[in-house]
């Protein structure tokens, strides 16, 4: 077991370099600490102007995402252990804007999603006196893994058609767009196919499926873009054949 | 229920796409295991031509013959544009190269049955 492990992390202050550089970190190699441990050892002990993000240290704020050895992961779930003997190189989240060193800059990823309108949209509203909207555990099922999303965005990291073309929704946006399609209190079905269905939704996904081997929450947005695709795909057929049915 | 607005047309490139891998995956190993296979190197009893080919003359295996061949070559052009489209990043000849691989589909769909009903 050695006693230290190498760091290699990206750096990038805009008001002092134009290009980013790597700097190398030595910090203690300790059984139980993930990378996240690492960077916060490197912010504690050794050099306070490194920039990123985290907030639980367990994999349920998706504020932590970056990429490891090229590999995109949540660096809280990520042990230095797997990556001996070193160095790790650290590196902000691909297919994004760097704003500084890690921090990437993610107002595009939150427009998109709120394109999809995330909520639930009731066929009619109803007063709070006539309580609640009753659901059964299959009604639950139907939507339940594609509610586990945390909005981490290493599906974006890992999706090379969102790198080709960035007007891509995304998996993320079309798995959290399905969590409410598939929720039987929710009538925003034909809202959200509009933007779905748009050539910058889901027709632009060729299925290479790296979004859901990436996504710590088995979330499996490349499962729901193709159930998407089919539900669409009938849509459209239907809106040509039978136009009365409309 | 919901609404396209017509704004695109993929769905129905994708519909002859996933038709044409669903027809493909399933039929073509059987094909190719009977005529590639059983029948040369004599695993099972070889038709003679007279009833391969009124196998062959018959509407059902016409239209099922044409429906195949006519839904993977959909299926080859629908990705093989995608293929195109990423891999050579060429997003500026869309057209030119959707027009090249549907066409192409559409000129192998005809011969298909010209071939098929000239039997």
């Amino acid at each position: 077991m050695p006693e230290t492990i190498t760091l290699e992390v990206f750096r990038y202050r805009p008001e002092e370099e134009q290009e980013p550089t790597f700097q190398s970190y030595e910090v203690p190699f300790r059984k139980d600490w993930v990378v996240l441990d690492a960077l916060n050892h490197i912010k504690d002990e050794i050099d306070g102007s490194l920039s990123y993000r985290w907030s639980c240290r367990m994999g349920v704020c998706g504020s932590c995402g970056m990429m490891i050895n090229g590999d995109a992961v949540l660096t809280c779930a990520a042990f230095l252990e797997t990556y001996l003997p070193g160095p790790i190189r650290v590196e902000p989240l691909a297919n994004f804007p760097v704003v500084r060193d890690l921090v990437i800059e993610m107002s595009d990823f939150m427009e998109k999603l709120n394109r999809v309108s995330p909520w639930i949209i009731p066929a009619e509203e109803k007063p709070v006196s006539e309580g609640e909207y009753l659901q059964t555990p299959d009604e639950l099922e139907d939507y339940k893994p594609y509610s586990m999303c945390i909005n981490c965005m290493l599906c974006y990291s890992a999706c090379p058609v969102f790198g080709l073309e960035p007007g891509f929704i995304g998996p993320a946006a079309i798995a959290i767009a399905q969590r409410y399609n598939l929720d039987n209190r929710d009538a925003g079905n034909e809202q959200r196919m509009e933007v779905l269905s748009d050539d910058e939704g889901i027709w632009q996904c060729t299925l290479v499926g790296e979004c859901s081997a990436v996504c710590p929450k088995s979330v499996d947005p490349a499962g729901a873009i193709q159930r998407y695709k089919v539900t669409a795909t009938t849509e459209w057929w239907k809106s040509k054949l039978m136009p009365w049915s409309q | 229920m919901a609404t396209h607005k017509g704004k695109t047309n993929e769905p129905f490139w994708w519909a002859l796409f996933g038709a044409g891998g669903v027809l493909a995956a399933f039929c073509i190993p059987v094909l190719l295991f009977l005529n590639g296979l059983a029948i040369p190197l004599g695993w099972i009893e070889p038709p003679r031509y007279e009833d391969a080919l009124a196998l062959v003359q018959h509407p059902l295996t016409r239209l099922f013959l044409f429906g195949l061949i006519s839904l993977s070559m959909f299926h080859w052009a629908h990705r093989f544009r995608f293929t195109l489209y990423d891999g050579l990043q060429i997003k500026h000849l869309n057209f030119l190269v959707a027009l090249m691989c549907y066409g192409s589909a559409v000129v192998v769909s005809i011969l298909t049955a010209v071939v098929l009903f000239q039997l």
